[in-house]
């Protein structure tokens, strides 16, 4: 189904299950742990073997010797499989450094090898018995450095639009600042795992990945096999957040074990290394300079952000939302890349965006200051309804005005001290803080089978996954609300290549363009049923697991067991309208007024995301959001050992992430939309739009509890314990 | 890990001797610190003897008024106990302000007390550590530091000692009671029983090998107003960025330790006798002659702030 011109009423309209607050269907498996994970699975034939991984323990250069021959020795070793016995691999189009490393180093803890023994404790121990000697070489590891040598220049692939530099000297309000976040690791619950089996020349992977149809791929092409020839099974992913859209060394190495030992495989990356091993969100250094009138209008914003990755590698794109989310004439916005020998960097939690507004919005409140103005009222005033570089452009949907206003008000916003420093509770000081959220909205293409039991059953298979998000419960009530079924008719089949190839988990595009891919397949099994049955398609109303049409209804039941196949795909709607998510952040922090320790009292998230498929669900990626919104702003940091290269605090008890007791009294609001633009489904991305803006909400309160404004996240006590009042 | 031996003690001193001519055995109680560094092999032990079954885990009056603290109770049945409740609250608040409920079911009295440090470089064997590999060098002084010690450390070590039980039972003035592998018994004052690393910072308590701890006692209750305040980065589940342990009396005397700052719980004679004069007085006494990194200098004013907030809670 190609959706190109903007969706008219259809049966999704009806919202006796799309829109309802229906629990998660792979609920009761994941509270009752009997929801098979990649590395739990125990339904895989064979006898099953177990691999550990060896690391580099140097950031850069080369393996001098390797002494494999005590590891040969320990009990229970099957295989060593290391560059020089695996044969020659090729390399995944997603991956910068190579997942099998030697004898070349490319970054700290890149794999060199992986044993494999009888059991677990057998393929650590030899593991651990690999001795190498290590020839160091010279690396870059310092953003800061690099963005020094760098300089200001500006560069040609900058986006210009007026004239910034003209537009910004004659502003006479200005502001120039520069503000850090730094590296972060996703943390998900679930190490990355795999187990492989060969069958013959042909390989299944049970994994845990979020982009089945790119991961099936790169794996093929890195052992040189016809895409055909794997099969890679994800149903349930134990948290990504961007830390598993891709092929990862615990599936190749899985898969090369496999091949070597001729048994089943399984491999679960350690905890400690998963921080160097794997993909992280590069640092940012940003440079916002912000030109206004005094009547708080921009006239001038430029927003430029250094970051790192290996050669080869992609900048963090931290000033695409600068693009879009204020007017003003005269623009510029620009990535610069430093070639670092740190760990490969790429997509975590809202890639860009995220960390773009931990930037850009503490700008806006540090300049709604210098204007006098309250923040949520300069941003109103500088709102814009068509993408201010191409005022032809409208957005197909923007209520940031009212997400703002709505929040304000709900938030008790007026109460605000504009003056920061005023509030004291006791040895606390309290203070409001603020942001916009702003998220684009991907259209992708994305295809699912429907079929029918022939019992009045409805079966969804696509290779979409569930990260946790809730894909399983808003597929079901998609195909449920279509074919007129209860939801509990609906089976949903997740993962699996062998499957549709779908949207996937990652940048708030799966839910949007993954329901809309079952839609289009059960427009399609409605035409087939219609034509079994004798309706005619287009008037026919499926309803209560009948298709009904004047007086005549007949039982779904009797069409027998059809099968549809289709998927969404997209015209250029896209282009003729910018499509985007909006919120507002409100946050009420209290910062301890001795020891500068920083705790969130209550956070008001409103959103106007489209559609709301399912509000529980919703409401439960944003709280999470929310929360991570937390962890920015407060705490996750991957130190970087700029002499030896490498994260320092690579496991859970040195990279802190928000616990329980940092999250307090959590609020959402979806603002009442659908967009007839996006999909039939009149859906958008919703899930990281719940945590852009939030870090600089956090951020901005407690600028407003204390008055020292911390420009270099995360806002940890000893960043501004100098300058708190003396403690009386 | 290793490939380990493992036997069941029946009394301490069988414990004890089961150690003694085996310089790569450990006693195993909780088993949360020991287990994590073997799984990465910081710790390789080939043989491990299991003290749970000792009958060392009762909470008992001593003659003299005070508490004695088995070896193997619990930090949650400790932190709950009537007693400590009553009369060491100071030590009660320190121990629910470490690690999570879970770990405090299983982390004993002893086993806290020679939890090892929580130095990201000596967790990393690829890194170079004096603790872990003496002679290796000290990844920490010339990297990221945040965490570790301003004062106590040295030119081979600035780890911090990270339990926040220690720094309570340092202001109660414990005393660590051990039995030997000839039977011999000895009680080792709290103040005495760590060692600052020097140039040997693998040996970090004074205990001879196959010494087990059996008890940990406190002298009479002091009264007072008994603070724990912990200063970290999020709001639970975190080892302390500094710590004060505080026992504040009406007249305005007292005894005052930090955790979070050195190899040791920290405890300066002279800071207590400041007491009166105010933070300042008190944490310049307690902090006299650090040395910190330019990642954990903060660490000095922290606990000067943090020392002001617990002295102005212990008048109000
Ligand atoms: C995630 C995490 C977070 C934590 N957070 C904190 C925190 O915030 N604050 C805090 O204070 N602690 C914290 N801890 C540490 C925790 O308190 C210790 O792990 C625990 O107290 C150790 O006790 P155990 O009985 O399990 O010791 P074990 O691991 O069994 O033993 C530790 C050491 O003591 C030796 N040993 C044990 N018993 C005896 C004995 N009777 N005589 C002689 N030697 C003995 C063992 O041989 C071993 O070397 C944390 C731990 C973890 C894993
Ligand atoms: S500070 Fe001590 S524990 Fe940390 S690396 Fe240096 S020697 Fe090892």
């Amino acid at each position: 189904m190609k959706f190109d011109t903007a969706a008219t009423t259809n049966p999704i309209d009806r919202l006796r299950i799309i829109g309802q607050p229906a629990d998660r269907i792979d609920g009761r498996l994941k509270t009752t742990g009997t929801a098979p994970y990649a590395y739990e699975r125990q339904d895989i034939p064979g006898d099953m073997a177990h691999a550990y991984v060896v690391v580099a323990g140097i950031a850069k250069g080369r393996i001098g010797a390797m002494t494999l021959e005590d590891a040969q020795a320990a009990p229970g070793v099957l295989a060593i499989v290391t560059a020089a016995n695996a044969g020659e691999l090729g390399q995944g189009k997603m991956n910068t450094a190579r997942l099998l490393g030697g004898p070349h180093v490319e970054h700290y803890h890149q794999a060199i090898a992986v044993v494999v023994a009888e059991s677990f404790e057998q393929a650590r121990e030899a593991a651990q018995a690999i001795r190498v000697t290590w020839l160091p070489e010279e690396g870059n590891y310092d953003l800061a450095a690099a963005r020094t040598a760098m300089g200001d220049a500006g560069q040609e692939d900058d986006t210009r639009v007026g004239d910034f530099e003209a537009g910004f000297a004659s502003a006479p309000v200005q502001l120039d600042a520069t503000y850090t976040t730094p590296d972060q690791t996703h943390a998900m619950m679930e190490p990355h795992a795999t187990i492989a089996a060969w069958d013959g020349g042909s390989l299944t992977v049970w994994c845990s990945n979020q982009m089945v149809a790119w991961t099936r791929g790169d794996l093929a092409l890195t052992l040189g096999l016809e895409k055909e020839k794997v099969r890679l099974v994800s149903p349930y992913v134990g948290g990504g957040f961007g830390g598993k859209l891709f092929l990862r060394a615990d599936t190749v190495l899985a898969a090369l074990a496999a091949r070597a030992t001729g048994r089943p495989v399984k491999l679960a990356l350690p905890r400690p290394l998963i921080a160097n091993n794997t993909t992280h969100r590069p640092a940012t250094i940003q440079r916002i300079r912000i030109g206004a009138g005094r009547d708080g209008r921009i006239a001038a914003i430029a927003h430029e952000s250094w970051s790192g990755n290996l050669k080869g590698g992609d900048p963090e794109t931290a000033v695409d939302q600068t693009k879009l989310l204020y007017a003003g004439a005269h623009r510029l916005t620009g990535l610069r890349l430093a070639e670092l020998d740190l760990p490969e960097g790429n997509s975590m939690r809202a890639p860009g965006e995220a960390p773009g507004m931990m930037a850009l919005e503490i700008a806006m409140d540090e300049m709604a200051e210098k204007l006098g103005m309250d923040p949520v009222e300069f941003r109103i005033l500088n709102d814009t309804q068509v993408d201010p570089a191409d005022p032809s452009r409208p957005f197909s949907q923007r209520q940031l005005v009212e997400c703002l206003r709505r929040g304000a008000e709900r938030f008790g916003w007026s109460r605000r001290q504009a003056r920061p420093g005023q509030v004291r509770e006791g040895s606390w000081l309290v203070g409001f803080g603020m942001a916009a959220g702003f998220r684009n909205n991907l259209q992708t293409k994305s295809a699912a089978r429907v079929r029918l039991d022939g019992d009045g059953g409805v079966i969804v298979e696509t290779d979409m996954t569930d990260i946790g998000t809730g894909s399983y419960t808003i597929l079901a009530q998609t195909a449920a609300e279509m074919m007129g079924v209860a939801l509990d008719r609906v089976a949903v089949r997740l993962g699996d290549s062998d499957f549709p190839a779908s949207a996937g988990s990652g940048g708030q595009w799966g839910a949007n363009n993954s329901t809309a891919g079952v839609y289009a397949a059960c427009v399609k099994l409605r035409e087939a049923v219609a034509q079994a049955l004798g309706f005619n398609a287009s008037d026919a109303v499926f309803e209560d697991g009948e298709v009904r049409l004047g007086n005549r209804a007949v039982p779904l039941a009797e069409a027998g067991a059809l099968s549809a196949e289709d998927r969404i795909e997209y015209g250029d709607l896209a282009k003729r309208y910018q499509q985007s998510t909006f919120a507002g952040h409100f946050v009420e922090v209290a910062v301890d007024a001795a020891t500068g320790e920083v705790r969130v009292r209550r956070m008001l998230a409103v959103c106007a995301a489209g559609r709301i498929l399912n509000p529980k669900t919703a409401r439960s990626q944003v709280i999470g959001a929310m929360t991570m919104g937390v962890g920015a702003a407060l705490m996750e940091e991957l130190a970087v050992d700029t002499s030896r290269g490498f994260f320092v605090n690579h496991d859970l008890a040195g990279y802190e992430v928000p616990v329980h007791a940092d999250i307090p009294h959590q609020e959402v609001i979806f603002l009442d939309e659908t967009d007839p633009l996006s999909s039939p489904m009149k859906a958008k991305g919703v899930g990281e739009l719940g945590l852009c803006g939030v870090g600089a909400a956090v951020a901005n309160a407690v600028y407003n509890a204390t008055g020292v404004r911390v420009r270099d996240y995360p806002v940890t006590l000893d960043k501004h314990l100098a300058r708190l009042p003396a403690v009386a | 890990m290793r490939a380990f031996t493992y036997e069941r003690a029946a009394t301490p001193q069988d414990a004890a001797a089961a150690l003694a001519g085996h310089p790569q055995a450990r006693f195993i109680a909780g088993g949360t610190n020991l287990l994590d560094l073997m799984k990465l092999q910081i710790e390789a032990p080939t043989h491990l003897v299991d003290v749970n079954h000792l009958g060392l885990d009762r909470i008992e009056p001593t003659p003299e008024g005070g508490l004695r603290i088995g070896a193997l109770v619990r930090n949650t049945d400790l932190a709950a106990d009537a007693r400590v409740r009553r009369d060491y609250a100071v030590l009660s608040r320190a121990l629910l302000a470490g690690a999570s409920g879970q770990l405090r079911n299983k982390a004993t009295t002893a086993g806290n007390l020679l939890q090892r440090t929580r130095c990201p470089y000596f967790y990393d064997t690829d890194q170079p550590c004096n603790k872990r590999q003496p002679g290796s060098g000290c990844g920490a002084l010339q990297g990221y530091s945040r965490q570790l010690a301003v004062i106590g450390g040295s030119e081979s070590c600035i780890a911090t000692h990270p339990s926040d039980m220690a720094v309570a039972m340092r202001a109660l003035d414990a005393v660590v009671e051990t039995i030997r592998a000839d039977g011999s018994a000895r009680a080792i004052p709290i103040a005495d029983f760590h060692l600052l690393p020097g140039d040997t910072p693998h040996l970090e308590t004074v205990l001879e090998q196959g010494e087990l701890i059996t008890a940990v006692t406190l002298p009479p209750p002091v009264g007072g107003r008994q603070v724990y305040r912990k200063v970290r980065d999020r709001a639970s589940y975190a080892f302390a960025l500094i710590s004060v342990a505080a026992v504040l009396q009406p007249d305005g005397t007292g005894r005052v330790a930090l955790g979070g700052v050195a190899p040791k719980p920290w405890r300066v004679a002279a800071a207590d006798a400041a007491l009166p004069q105010g933070a300042q007085a008190v944490a310049s006494a307690l902090l006299q002659g650090a040395a910190p990194r330019p990642d954990n200098a903060f660490k000095l004013l922290l606990a000067e702030r943090t020392l002001a907030a617990v002295l102005a809670e212990g008048r109000a």
